[in-house]
C-alpha cells in the first residue's frame, strides 16, 4: 500500500463512502491496524467512535453485585500511580485513580475523565501535530467530595515532571507544556510535531491524583504523602483498607460519574502466591473471580479449564519472551566493572556463534509443548500492533545447519565434545528467573546446544531478585553478568517508540547509570541510533512504521537478540464474569464496566 | 575364702565354653532385636545400592527430551513414568539420589567432626575454655538455619563456583553450611559424656598408670562416648537431606538441570493433580530415606549404649 492509496482511503472515510470500521479492516489486511490507524483518522479529522470498541454494559442500576475478588500473584506495595514501578502497583492504583482516557483492546482511545477524545474535527488536535486540547468531563468529584478540575490535571504534570519527586511517569511529562485554558479545558503543547500524542494523561502513565491532597508533597517529601497509602481518586471504587504486599479493599463509590456503574458493592485485590495457585483459585475452586497474568504452562491451564467453572482470556499485545546474547564480556572486569562496554564477548563477537544459537532454539516445540496459546513462536522482536511487524524475518530450528555454520567458522570439537577456537570454549552461563516454563525452555535449549557442541550452564534466579532494581545484587537482569539470559519484556503502549528505545546506544545499562539503562544487551549500532531519532519526529504513520520495521530487522538480524515467543496477556475469569480487557492498558483500565452475567 | 577357689574352678570351664562376645558383636545382637531398625537398614541399604549401581543397569540418560512421552504414568519403558519433557523419572531419581545422599553423608561427617572436636576440648579442658566454647555452641544454636543458608549461598556462590565449577561449588557450599549448623548437638553430647567418663574408675586407673592426656582421650574416653554420637550422626544425615531438598525446592541450591530429589519435587508440584507419579516417587524416596535413617539411628542407640543390660 502506498502513501497515496492511504490518503485516498482517508478521503473516502471523510466523504462517508467508507465506514471507519471498514477503513480499519482494510488497513488490517495490509498489516496496518489498531491504535495508530485510529490516530491516523483522528489526525485527519475523523472522530473515533469509541463507544463501539467497548462491549455493552448491561446492568441497569448501580451496585447490588456483591463482592468482586481479584487475585494478583504479585502483590502491590503502594498506591501512588506516579511511583508505580511494576504493573501490579499500577493495577492497584487503577482501582481508585483514572486517566483522561484509556486504550481499548482494538487500540482506540476511550474517554474516561475526558468529555471526548481530541480530534482535528472537534478542534482537539492542531494540524501541525504540536498541541492537544482535552475537554474534561463536568461534575466529576473526588471521593472526598471535592470537584475535579483542570487545576488537578495541570498539577499532575507539575508533580510528575518534578525531578525531586522522582516519579516513574516523569518520561511522559518532562518534554511537554501543559496550560489551563479554563476550569474544564487543558492544552498539552509539544516542542516538536509529535506523532504519538496520547501519552501524557492517558492510560497507566496518565492516572490523575488530587491536587488538594498532594500539593504539599510536590518535592523530596513526595514519598511521605499519606495519600500514597490511602488513595482518594475519582474511580468507581472508594478506598477501604490496604495491607502492602497483601490485599487491598474498596467499596462502591455512590457518586461515580458514570451511570449505573459500578456493578459490584465491594472489591478486593489480593496479592501473593504463584501463578499456578492463582489459576487454580479461579478455574478449579472458583474462590476468586479473576486472576491476572497466568504465566503457566498451557497444558495445566487446559486441564484446569476442564472443570468448566472459568475461562482463560487471551489478549494479544506486544510482550515478548526472548533470549539475549551478551555483547560484552561478563567474566572480565575492566575499571572495576563486569560486562563493561569496553570489553567484547570472546565467543559472541563471532556472528557464526550467534547464528548457530539462533538455529538451535526450538521455537516450534517450545510453543507447542510449553507455552501453547500463551506463547506463539515468533521471529520478530516487535510484533504488535500488526503494522509494525516485520515480514522480513524467519525462524528456523536446524541442528545440522548450526553444526555446519560452526564448522565453517573454525570452531572445532574438543575431546569432551565442546567446540573451541583460539582458546575460547563454547561454554555459556544461561540465566533466567525461577519459573517453570522458563526452566523447561532452558532444558530444551541446552539439549539442542549440546548436539552442536555448545555447553550451556543453566542458572535460575528467584524472580524477586532477578527483576529487582537492587544495585548491590549481581544477579539482576539489568546487570546481566552472564553470557545469555531470557525473560519477557513488556510493551506498555500501543506505540513502539518507548519499546524500541531498548537498543539505542545512549540507553546502555552500565555502572555509570546504576544499571538503569534499558539497553541491557549493550548492543551498539549507528544505523539503529540514526533511524530511531528519525522515527521520533516522523509524522507520516506509514514512513514511521517502515522505520520501526527496519529497527526490528537490525536487532534481530544481529542475533544478539533471539525472539522466542510472543506473550499475549493470559488471565482467567469465572464464566459469569464479564470483563473489559486490553493489552494496551492496565487490566483494571475499565473496571467500572465489569459485571456479572445472571 | 577357701570355698571360692573350687567355685571359680567350676565356673571357668563354663565361661570358656561360651563363645567370647566382643563389644561389636554384642551391639549387633542388640541391634537385631530392634526389628524396625533392621528393616530400615535393609531399605536404606537398598536405596544406597540402587543409587550407586542402579545407573549401570538403567542406562537411559537423565536429560533425554522426548515430546512423544510426556507426563506418562509408570510403564515398562519408564517404570516410574516421565515428566513434562518426557525425561525418564527413574534415571533422574537415581542420579538425584547420589547427590542427595552424598550431601547428607558429607554434611554429617562435617557436623560430627566439628562437634566431636569442640565437645572433646570443652569436656577435657573445663573452666574458662569450656565456658567459652559452650557460649559459642549456644550462639550457633540460636541462629536460624534456613535464612542464614540463603544468605551464605547468595553471598558466596559466585565466588566459589568461579573456582571449582558450579555443581561442585554448590555441593561444597551446602555441605559446609549444613555441617556447620548441625554440630552443636554433637558437641553438647560429647562434652557431657566426657564430663562423666573422665571421673570414671577405669580412666582414673589409666591416669594412675601414667597414660598421657591424648591417650586417655583417644583410647579410653572417646570410644565410650561414641554411642550417642553415632545416633546424633544419623539424625544429621536426615536433616541434611531435608535441608538440601528445601533449598532445591525453593529453586536455590543446585543448578536447575540437576535433578536432586528436592528439585524433582519442585518441578512436579504444578502438575500434582494430573501427574501425581512425578511428585510421588521422589517424595517417597526422601521419605523412605529419612525415616529409615531415623530408625537405624534408634536401633544403634539401643545397641551401642553399654549401660543397657539385657
Amino acid at each position: 500500500m502506498t502513501e497515496d492509496d492511504l490518503r485516498q482511503m482517508i478521503g473516502r472515510v471523510k466523504r462517508g463512502s467508507l465506514s471507519r470500521r471498514g477503513f480499519v479492516k482494510r488497513l488490517a489486511a495490509f498489516g496496518l491496524t489498531a491504535p495508530m490507524a485510529t490516530q491516523l483518522l483522528a489526525l485527519h479529522g475523523i472522530n473515533a467512535a469509541s463507544a463501539q470498541s467497548v462491549p455493552a454494559y448491561k446492568p441497569t442500576r448501580r451496585g447490588g453485585g456483591g463482592p468482586l475478588k481479584i487475585l494478583y500473584w504479585q502483590a502491590s506495595t503502594l498506591l501512588n500511580p506516579h511511583f508505580a514501578v511494576g504493573t501490579t502497583n499500577q493495577e492497584a492504583s487503577r482501582v481508585f485513580y483514572e486517566p483522561l482516557a484509556g486504550w481499548a483492546a482494538d487500540g482506540t482511545l476511550h474517554p474516561v475523565l475526558a468529555a471526548e477524545i481530541p480530534s482535528i474535527e472537534n478542534k482537539g488536535l492542531s494540524e501541525d501535530g504540536r498541541t492537544v486540547t482535552w475537554k474534561l468531563k463536568r461534575g466529576v468529584k473526588w471521593h472526598d467530595g471535592q470537584d475535579f478540575t483542570a487545576d488537578d490535571v495541570v498539577f499532575n504534570w507539575e508533580y510528575a515532571k518534578n525531578p525531586a519527586v522522582a516519579g516513574v511517569s516523569s518520561g511522559s511529562y518532562t518534554d511537554i507544556n501543559v496550560v489551563k485554558v479554563d476550569d474544564h479545558t487543558v492544552r498539552v503543547e509539544f516542542q516538536k510535531p509529535t506523532p504519538f500524542w496520547a501519552d501524557a494523561f492517558v492510560a497507566s502513565r496518565g492516572m490523575l491524583i488530587p491536587k488538594h491532597l498532594y500539593k504539599d508533597y510536590n518535592g523530596t517529601n513526595a514519598r511521605d504523602a499519606p495519600a500514597n497509602l490511602r488513595p482518594v481518586g475519582t474511580g468507581p471504587y472508594k478506598f477501604v483498607s490496604f495491607a502492602p504486599g497483601d490485599n487491598l479493599r474498596g467499596e462502591l463509590n455512590p457518586n461515580y460519574h458514570m451511570n449505573n456503574r459500578p456493578y459490584f458493592d465491594t472489591i478486593e485485590v489480593k496479592g501473593g502466591g504463584d501463578a499456578v495457585s492463582a489459576a487454580r483459585a479461579v478455574l478449579q475452586t472458583g474462590d476468586f473471580d479473576y486472576a491476572w497474568n497466568l504465566q503457566v504452562e498451557d497444558e495445566i491451564l487446559k486441564r484446569l479449564e476442564a472443570a468448566n467453572r472459568g475461562k482463560v482470556n487471551i489478549v494479544e499485545g506486544g510482550n515478548i519472551e526472548f533470549v539475549m546474547l551478551n555483547v560484552t564480556d561478563p567474566h572480565r572486569e575492566v575499571d572495576g566493572e563486569r560486562a563493561s562496554i569496553k570489553t567484547e564477548h570472546p565467543a559472541f563477537k563471532d556472528p557464526a556463534v550467534r547464528e548457530a544459537l539462533s538455529l538451535l532454539l526450538d521455537r516450534g516445540s517450545i510453543e507447542r509443548f510449553i507455552y501453547g496459546r500463551g506463547g506463539p513462536a515468533t521471529s520478530n522482536f516487535l510484533n504488535n500492533p500488526p503494522r509494525f511487524a516485520s515480514p522480513n524475518t524467519r525462524w528456523e530450528f536446524n541442528i545440522e545447519k548450526a553444526n555446519q555454520v560452526l564448522d565453517a567458522a573454525g570452531w572445532a570439537r574438543g575431546r569432551d565434545g565442546i567446540r573451541t577456537k583460539d582458546g575460547v570454549r563454547l561454554r555459556f552461563i544461561f540465566q533466567t528467573s525461577v519459573n517453570a516454563p522458563r526452566q523447561r525452555t532452558q532444558a530444551i535449549y541446552k539439549q539442542a546446544a549440546q548436539r552442536a557442541g555448545i555447553d550451556l550452564e543453566l542458572k535460575s534466579v528467584t524472580a524477586s531478585v532477578f527483576f529487582s532494581a537492587d544495585v548491590a545484587n549481581p544477579d539482576t537482569y539489568t546487570k546481566f553478568f552472564a553470557d545469555m539470559q531470557m525473560y519477557t519484556t513488556t510493551m506498555t503502549q500501543a506505540d513502539p517508540q518507548l519499546f524500541m528505545n531498548q537498543y539505542v546506544s545512549w540507553e546502555i545499562s552500565s555502572k555509570a547509570n546504576n544499571w538503569q539503562g534499558r539497553n541491557i544487551v549493550r548492543w551498539r549500532n549507528e544505523e539503529y541510533d540514526r533511524i530511531f531519532r528519525e522515527a521520533e519526529g516522523e509524522l507520516d504513520p506509514v514512513k514511521r512504521a517502515a522505520l520501526f520495521i527496519r529497527m526490528n530487522d537490525l536487532i534481530v538480524g544481529s542475533n544478539h537478540v533471539i525472539p522466542l515467543v510472543k506473550r499475549p496477556l493470559v488471565s482467567a475469569s469465572l464464566n459469569n464474569l464479564s470483563t473489559v480487557l486490553s493489552a494496551w492498558d492496565n487490566t483494571h483500565w475499565l473496571i467500572s464496566d465489569w459485571f456479572r452475567e445472571t | 575364702m577357701a570355698g571360692s577357689i573350687p567355685a571359680s574352678a567350676i565356673a571357668s570351664p563354663a565361661a570358656a565354653a561360651r563363645p567370647r562376645i566382643g563389644p561389636w558383636r554384642e551391639a549387633w545382637r542388640r541391634f537385631r532385636k530392634h526389628r524396625l531398625a533392621v528393616a530400615s537398614a535393609v531399605v536404606l541399604g537398598t536405596i544406597i545400592l540402587a543409587v550407586l549401581i542402579g545407573p549401570l543397569f538403567w542406562s537411559l540418560p537423565i536429560d533425554e527430551i522426548d515430546f512423544t512421552a510426556r507426563l506418562e504414568g509408570p510403564s515398562l519403558a519408564h517404570p516410574l513414568g516421565t515428566d513434562d519433557l518426557g525425561q525418564d523419572l527413574l534415571a533422574r531419581i537415581l542420579y538425584g539420589g547420589r547427590i542427595s545422599l552424598a550431601v547428607g553423608f558429607a554434611a554429617m561427617s562435617v557436623a560430627v567432626s566439628v562437634g566431636v572436636l569442640v565437645g572433646a576440648i570443652a569436656g577435657m579442658a573445663g573452666g574458662r575454655l569450656d565456658a567459652a566454647l559452650m557460649w559459642l555452641t549456644d550462639l550457633f544454636l540460636s541462629l536460624p538455619q534456613l535464612p542464614l543458608l540463603l544468605l551464605i549461598i547468595y553471598l558466596f556462590r559466585d565466588a566459589l563456583t568461579g573456582v571449582v565449577g558450579q555443581e561442585l561449588g554448590v555441593f561444597i557450599l551446602i555441605v559446609t553450611v549444613i555441617g556447620a549448623f548441625n554440630w552443636m548437638q554433637v558437641a553438647r553430647l560429647v562434652r557431657a559424656q566426657f564430663f562423666s567418663l573422665r571421673e570414671k574408675e577405669f580412666v582414673e586407673a589409666a591416669r594412675a598408670l601414667g597414660a598421657s592426656r591424648a591417650r586417655l582421650v583417644w583410647r579410653h574416653i572417646l570410644p565410650n562416648a561414641l554411642g550417642p554420637v553415632i545416633v546424633a550422626a544419623t539424625i544429621d544425615v536426615a536433616a541434611a537431606i531435608i535441608a538440601e531438598s528445601t533449598l532445591s525446592f525453593l529453586g536455590l541450591g543446585f543448578p536447575p538441570d540437576i535433578p536432586t530429589w528436592g528439585r524433582l519435587l519442585f518441578d512436579a508440584k504444578d502438575n500434582l493433580d494430573f501427574a501425581p507419579h512425578w511428585a510421588l516417587f521422589p517424595g517417597l524416596a526422601i521419605f523412605l530415606t529419612v525415616v529409615s535413617i531415623n530408625f537405624v539411628g534408634d536401633g544403634l542407640r539401643d545397641a551401642l549404649d553399654p549401660r543397657r543390660v539385657q
